[in-house]
């Protein structure tokens, strides 16, 4: 529910924000960090913009980052476990070593470590983030798909002449997806986290743009006099990461297959 | 003759796990292929339809159809065998299917893929359907919502549209409970006698193979060890490995028992 809200505020955001220039480039010093108010619910930034405008907007920053994310983590990872698990064998091999020297560093020194290197801004960090997150999908998808390609019917399709792309296409792939559906429900709030995590050191989004991380990092100046700068944004990542677990948690519990069958029985 | 395996050898690695002589089934012949759990039986089904390879076997040795040799074929030239010239039908129907098609999608596919249009393949689907007396709508539901015999006759049915001449059964009625085991069985003798086909079931039940098949081959840890006809195997064996088989069957080794 709080994860609908989330995509519907994003959706809507730019209906539902008082202030749209404070969620770009206008400044207004004369009202810089004022408390919470009326006009300004959240309060105001350290140049005057307002806060409850710029957590609004940046539900179509680090959530879109997500989006991309995982998107890309998919495309590159679902073919590439697919393959792997039905094929076993050299192709099996070679990507597995891959992703093993992928998983082999922790995910958000090694999303640093990309980041620092590219440009910063949000396409950089996107990327630098699928990279990291791409083989964990492999790695799901492979155990599945070589336990898929081991079930009778299987067999049964190669007893019928069936040619390989297309068992893989039909039979194994739609058999092997189900448990990526739950993960990148589960992963959404954790690419929020990372990205904010690397916009907060500064090497994603950069300021004017309303980035959660982003504004957690500008305002943690002024936390002990001023805590409303860094307070609800850090409050809308939070909320944001753990709407999408709980949104995982019960897509799990639709679409796991123990607990369907255990549903069926 | 329309299957003729000679000298085949099926092997992991070097270690033999099957090998047959001899094993022929003419049309309209039911050939048994008995034995226990792990005697080679599977193994050597695989490898007559060309996928003990897959299984990561070493194959060698001959399997003809209709003098054709199938062993070193191509592997598109075996995809169009398979199915098409040579069916097969498993232990488990209900997980011989894949759960998220309706069955009729499973059976129409396996009909376009060996050359039929969508229309051709309805009509044979439907028409093979009636002929293993289940109703042509059940083609409309999906593999959980029906029970293990429908499903079978379902895959006789399938082969069946297929027009296959060859049929490989691999224990298709050890999951099945009595009564729905006789009616599979009964088909399969209606499939012999009406259609001609040349079948090969494999069980490890001999008392449906000394019901069902004409000729049997007895295997034992990866080897033929006797065959002939049914009745001369089972009134006299020649080898005390299918003496014991026999002796496992209570009905079979003590007829005067069930009286």
């Amino acid at each position: 529910m709080i994860a609908l809200l989330i995509v519907l505020v994003a959706v809507f955001a730019p209906l539902l924000v008082p202030y749209p220039a404070d969620a770009g480039t206008a400044t207004h010093p004369e009202i810089a960090l004022q408390p919470l108010s009326l006009q300004h619910l959240f309060g105001t930034d350290q140049v005057g913009r307002d806060v409850f405008s710029r957590v609004l907007a940046g539900t179509r920053v680090s959530p879109l980052v997500a989006v991309f994310v995982l998107l890309i983590s998919c495309a590159v990872g679902i073919p590439l476990g697919v393959v792997a698990g039905y094929f076993r064998g050299a192709p099996d091999e070679t990507v597995m070593r891959i992703t093993d020297i992928f998983l082999a560093f922790p995910p958000l020194l090694l999303a640093l470590a990309f980041a620092t290197v590219l440009p910063a801004n949000l396409t950089s960090l996107t990327i630098a983030i699928a990279i990291t997150w791409w083989p964990w999908y492999t790695r799901l998808v492979r155990g599945q798909a070589a336990s898929v390609a081991g079930r009778p019917y299987v067999e049964a399709c190669r007893a019928l002449g069936i040619p390989s792309w297309r068992i893989l296409l039909r039979h194994v792939l739609p058999n092997s997806v189900t448990p990526v559906i739950v993960q990148v429900s589960l992963d959404f709030g954790g690419v929020i986290l990372t990205a904010s995590a690397l916009s907060f050191l500064g090497l994603g989004a950069q300021d004017p743009t309303p980035d959660w991380g982003l504004m957690v990092a500008e305002g943690q100046n002024y936390f002990t006099t001023q805590w409303w700068v860094v307070t609800y944004p850090g409050l809308a990542i939070l909320l944001t990461a753990l709407a999408f677990n709980l949104l995982g948690d019960g897509l799990r519990d639709v679409l796991d297959p123990h607990s369907r069958w255990v549903g069926a029985r | 003759m329309k299957l003729e395996v000679r000298d085949l050898r099926v092997s992991f690695a070097g270690h033999p796990v099957a090998s047959v002589p001899e094993l022929t089934v003419d049309g309209g012949e039911i050939v048994g292929l008995v034995g226990e759990s792990g005697s080679g039986k599977s193994m050597t089904i695989l490898a007559i339809l060309g996928l003990a390879g897959t299984a990561g076997a070493a194959v060698t040795g001959s399997v003809r159809l209709d003098g054709q040799e199938l062993i070193g074929l191509s592997d598109a030239r075996l995809r169009a065998v398979r199915g098409a010239r040579i069916a097969a039908i498993f232990q488990s129907p209900s997980l011989a299917f894949n759960p998220v098609f309706r069955v009729g999608a499973i059976v129409s596919r396996a009909l376009r893929q060996h050359g039929l249009s969508a229309a051709e393949a309805g009509e044979r689907a439907d028409a093979a359907m009636r002929g293993v007396l289940l109703s042509p709508d059940l083609l409309r539901r999906y593999p959980a919502e029906l029970s293990g015999g429908q499903l079978q006759r379902v895959a006789i049915a399938l082969a069946l549209a297929l027009r296959a001449e060859v049929l490989l059964a691999d224990e298709p009625t050890s999951a099945l409970d009595v009564t729905v085991q006789a009616e599979v069985l009964e088909l399969l003798r209606e499939l012999r006698d009406s259609r001609g086909m040349a079948i090969l079931f494999v069980s490890h039940d001999l008392a449906v193979i000394a019901e069902l098949c004409d000729r049997v081959a007895v295997m034992r840890s990866g080897q033929v060890v006797e065959q002939g006809p049914t009745g001369q195997v089972i009134a006299a064996p020649r080898h005390d490995y299918t003496r014991e088989l026999l002796a496992a069957v209570p009905s079979l080794a003590d007829p005067g028992l069930g009286e």
